[in-house]
C-alpha cells in the first residue's frame, strides 16, 4: 500500500494543551506530520488545526480515529481529493542582482505573488497557491539563488460551505 | 453561598458516590487532606502513590466503580504514572487527584513541581489542570463521567494549592454533555443482521472475549450467546471470568500462553466473534496467519481498536452489552436449524485437541512445582475467591491454573504488565469485596515491588493472602533466556531474597512456608483460614517453564509444548 498525502482538518476546542495532545499522539504513535497550521475559527472557542500527513489508507483511518478518540477533538474531516480548496503561503528571500531582477519580476508576475521586501541584494517574494504552484516557483527560483524561505503549510477548506 | 476549593471537591466526590480514597499527602495536598478528614469518605493510606493506584485499579475492578487516588504534587504525581498508565492498557476507570504547586509558581521550577498533566497526556484518557476554582466542580464531573463512560479509563485531574483556597459558589451542571466526546453505545442494527447471517452458516465458529466484556458486565448475555448458537468461547487474559472454566464450551485462554485447544481452534474457525477485545500481540502471535480462514466479526466501543492490528469483515462499533443483548434477540428471531447437529464435528475436532495436549505438569514428592500450588489452589478456593496477580510466569500458572467463574475475579495487570500490580490491587479488590477471599498469586520478585504495601493491608485488617511461588529467579525472563538465548540467564537470579516469612512476621502479619510437595495443602488450608493477611512462601521448582508457548511473534499454532 502506498503512501500518500492526506489533508486532515481538524476542528478542536480552543484550549491550552491541545496542540500538545495533538502532536504528542502523532509522536507517539509514529504517524508522520508533513505540515501542521492553527488558528481560531470564527467560533473563538474553537480552533482549526490542518495537518497534512503521509500514510497509507488503512493508516489513515487509524490516525482519524485516534484524533477522534481525543476528548477535546470535535471534528475531523479529510480534505484530500479535489473537493476543497487548499492553500499555502510562503515568504521566499532570493539572490536579486541587478542582472536577475527582471527575470524575478517576471517570474513573480506569473505566479501574481508580491514583491513585499527589497534590499541591496535580495528580494522578497509573497506568494500563495496549492502545492503544485509552490513547488514549480521553487523550481524556478532555485537557479538564481534561494537564500532562505518560510511556508506555512497547507490550510484548507471544502469548496461547499459544510 | 461561597466554599473553598477544597469543599467543593468533597462535595463533588461524595456527589459521585466515592467511599474510599486511596492517596498519601504531602505539602500541595495538605488543604485537601485537612477536608477530607471531616467527611465521611474512607481515606486507605497506602506507602507509596503507586500503591495507591494500584490499589484503586483493584477496586474498580472488584467494585465496578471508579476508583479514586489523591496524591500531592512532584514527586507523588510521578509515583503514580506506572499505575495510570496499566489503568490506561486494561481500560480501568479511575479519578487520580494529584496537588499541583501554586499557580503563580507554575513554570518557575518551584519544589516538587513536575508538569504532570504532560507526562501523562499519553497514558490517561483526559487529564485536567484546574486554573480556576470556578470549575473545579464541574471539572470534577466531568472527570468521573469521562473515566466511567465509553472505554473506560484513568482521568487524572492536577489542582493547584491556591484553588483548593480560592472562594466559589458550588456550581456543578446537571448532566455532563461534551460537544466532543459522545462514545457510541448502540450498534449499526444492518451491520448486526450481518453478524446473525454469519452464525448461521459457519461450520467452524468461535468466540474470543476480552476485558470489554468484564468492564461493560456482559457476561450474561456472552454466555447465552455461546450456548444459544452452541459457540465455543475463548478469552483474552483480561477477559478470564466472561465466561465460566468449567463450561463445555469453554476453550481455555488464547494467545502466548493459551491452551493448545483454543490456538488450534483460531487458526481453524471460519468465523470469530470478537468481543470487546483489542488483538494484543501477545494474543495474535503473526497477524497474517491469525485466523487466517476466518471471517471476523470485530464489536467493540472503540472505534480504533478496530482494524488497528487485524482485517475484519464486520466492524461493529458499540457497548458489548447492548450489542450482544440485540444479537440475542435477533439470532432468538431466526431459525438457527439443528445447530447441535450442525456444529458436533466442530466441537468434536476441539475435544481432540483438547485432549492431545492438556495443561500439564510432573509432581514428584521432593520438589514443588508452581503449576502444582495455583492447582491447590484453585481446588480450594473453587471459583470464589479473587484472584489477583503479580507478572511473571506466576501471572501465567494462575490464568491457566485458575478456573475463573465470574468477571471481576481476576485481576491482572494485562496490557502493561506491571510487577508489583497484585499486593495493592489485592488490598483495593479487598476494600470492594470485604466478604471475599482475595488472594495475590506472586513471583519472588514482583512481590518485592510494592512489599511496602503490606504495612497497608495490616493497619486496615485487609486479609489478603500472598502466594509467592518462589523460584529464586525473575523466571519469565529466565524462561526466554533458557528457550531462546542458550541459558544465559543474564541478571535474572535473584541471589538474596529476604526470608518471606519472618518479612510478613515483621509488618505484623502471619507468614508461612512449604518446601515439600506434601506441606502445599496444609499451608494453603492453613493460610486461606487466617483471619488477617498472610504470606505464604512456596519454594517451588527453579527452572520451570510455561507451557504452551507461541514464541513471540511466531504464528500462533507454532506452539512449544511440554
Ligand atoms: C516493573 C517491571 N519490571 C520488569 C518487568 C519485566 N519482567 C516481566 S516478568 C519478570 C520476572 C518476574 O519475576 P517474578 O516476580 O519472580 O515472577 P516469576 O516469573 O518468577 O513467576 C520481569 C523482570 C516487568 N514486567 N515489570
Ligand atoms: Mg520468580
Amino acid at each position: 500500500m502506498t503512501n500518500e498525502k492526506h489533508v486532515l482538518s481538524i476542528l478542536v476546542d480552543n484550549q491550552p494543551g491541545v496542540l500538545s495532545r495533538i502532536s504528542g499522539l502523532f509522536s507517539g504513535r509514529g504517524y508522520n506530520i508533513e505540515s501542521l497550521c492553527v488558528a481560531e475559527t470564527t467560533d473563538p472557542n474553537i480552533s482549526r488545526l490542518t495537518v497534512v500527513t503521509k500514510a497509507n489508507q488503512p493508516l489513515v483511518e487509524q490516525i482519524k480515529k485516534q484524533l477522534n478518540k481525543l476528548i477535546n477533538i470535535i471534528k475531523v474531516h479529510e480534505l484530500t481529493g479535489s473537493k476543497y480548496v487548499h492553500r499555502e503561503l510562503a515568504l521566499i528571500k532570493v539572490n536579486a542582482k541587478t542582472e536577475n531582477r527582471a527575470e524575478i519580476l517576471r517570474i513573480v508576475d506569473i505566479f501574481r505573488g508580491k514583491i513585499v521586501d527589497v534590499g541591496p541584494d535580495h528580494y522578497t517574494i509573497e506568494v500563495t497557491g496549492d502545492e503544485g504552484k509552490m513547488e514549480a516557483i521553487l523550481t524556478l527560483l532555485r537557479p538564481i539563488g534561494i537564500k532562505e524561505i518560510a511556508r506555512t503549510g497547507t490550510i484548507a477548506l471544502f469548496r461547499d460551505s459544510k | 453561598m461561597k466554599i473553598n476549593g477544597t469543599q467543593i471537591l468533597m462535595k463533588a466526590l461524595q456527589e459521585e458516590g466515592v467511599d474510599v480514597i486511596f492517596g498519601y499527602p504531602g505539602g500541595a495536598v495538605i488543604d485537601i487532606y485537612d477536608e477530607l478528614v471531616k467527611t465521611d469518605i474512607r481515606h486507605i493510606l497506602v506507602r507509596h502513590e503507586q500503591g495507591a493506584v494500584h490499589a484503586a485499579d483493584g477496586y474498580a475492578r472488584a467494585s465496578g466503580k471508579v476508583g479514586v487516588c489523591l496524591v500531592t504534587s512532584g514527586p507523588g504525581a510521578t509515583n503514580t504514572v506506572t499505575g495510570i498508565a496499566s489503568a490506561y492498557m486494561d481500560s480501568i476507570p479511575l479519578v487520580v487527584i494529584t496537588g499541583q504547586v501554586p499557580s503563580a509558581l507554575i513554570g518557575n521550577d518551584a519544589f516538587q513541581e513536575v508538569d504532570i498533566v504532560g507526562i501523562t497526556r499519553p497514558c490517561t484518557k483526559h487529564n485536567y489542570l484546574v486554573q480556576n476554582v470556578e470549575d473545579l466542580g464541574r471539572i470534577i464531573k466531568e472527570a468521573f463521567y469521562i473515566a466511567r463512560s465509553g472505554r473506560p479509563g484513568p482521568v487524572l485531574v492536577d489542582i493547584p494549592k491556591d484553588v483548593g483556597k480560592a472562594l466559589a459558589a458550588y456550581k456543578v451542571p446537571k448532566e455532563i454533555k461534551l460537544k466532543s466526546y459522545n462514545p457510541t453505545y448502540n450498534p449499526n442494527l444492518r451491520q448486526l443482521k450481518k453478524v446473525t447471517d454469519l452464525i448461521k452458516t459457519a461450520r467452524r465458529p468461535m468466540i474470543f472475549a476480552g476485558g470489554g466484556v468484564v468492564l461493560s458486565k456482559s457476561h450474561m448475555e456472552l454466555r447465552e450467546l455461546a450456548r444459544k448458537a452452541q459457540i465455543p468461547v475463548t478469552t483474552s487474559l483480561m477477559g478470564l471470568g466472561a465466561f465460566p472454566a468449567t463450561d463445555p464450551l469453554w476453550l481455555g485462554m488464547i494467545g502466548m500462553h493459551g491452551t493448545y485447544r483454543s490456538n488450534m481452534a483460531t487458526a481453524a474457525c471460519d468465523l470469530m466473534i470478537a468481543i470487546g477485545v483489542r488483538f494484543d500481540d501477545r494474543v495474535t502471535g503473526r497477524t497474517d496467519t491469525f485466523a487466517a480462514q476466518a471471517q471476523i466479526v470485530h464489536i467493540d466501543i472503540d472505534p480504533t481498536s478496530i482494524r488497528k492490528n487485524i482485517p475484519v469483515s464486520v466492524p461493529v462499533v458499540g457497548d458489548c452489552k447492548i450489542t450482544l443483548s440485540q444479537l440475542n434477540e435477533l439470532l432468538a428471531d431466526t431459525d438457527m436449524g439443528d445447530l447441535k447437529a450442525k456444529r458436533s464435528g466442530w466441537l468434536h475436532q476441539i475435544e481432540g485437541w483438547k485432549n492431545a495436549a492438556r495443561l500439564s505438569y510432573e509432581q514428584d514428592d521432593k520438589i514443588i512445582k508452581p503449576q502444582f500450588v495455583v492447582q491447590k489452589l484453585n481446588e480450594l478456593t473453587q471459583g470464589k475467591a479473587i484472584i489477583c496477580t503479580e507478572v511473571g510466569q506466576n501471572q501465567m500458572w494462575a490464568a491457566q491454573y485458575c478456573q475463573i467463574e465470574e468477571p471481576g475475579h481476576f485481576i491482572t495487570s494485562g496490557g502493561l504488565g506491571v510487577m508489583g500490580f497484585g499486593l495493592p490491587a489485592a488490598i483495593g479488590a479487598q476494600m470492594a469485596r470485604p466478604d471475599k477471599l482475595v488472594v495475590d498469586v506472586a513471583g519472588d520478585g514482583s512481590i518485592q515491588m510494592n512489599i511496602q504495601e503490606m504495612a497497608t493491608a495490616v493497619q486496615y485488617c485487609l486479609p489478603v493472602k500472598i502466594v509467592i511461588l518462589n523460584n529464586g529467579y525473575l523466571g519469565m525472563v529466565r524462561q526466554w533466556q533458557e528457550l531462546f538465548y542458550e541459558k544465559r540467564y543474564a541478571c535474572t537470579c535473584m541471589e538474596h531474597a529476604p526470608d518471606f516469612v519472618r518479612l510478613a512476621e515483621a509488618y505484623g502479619a502471619v507468614g508461612l512456608r512449604a518446601e515439600k510437595p506434601d506441606e502445599v495443602e496444609k499451608v494453603l488450608r492453613e493460610g486461606l483460614a487466617v483471619k488477617g493477611p498472610v504470606i505464604m512462601d512456596f519454594v517451588v521448582a527453579k527452572e520451570e517453564c510455561v507451557y504452551p508457548m507461541v514464541p513471540a511473534g511466531a504464528a500462533i499454532t507454532e506452539m512449544l509444548l511440554v
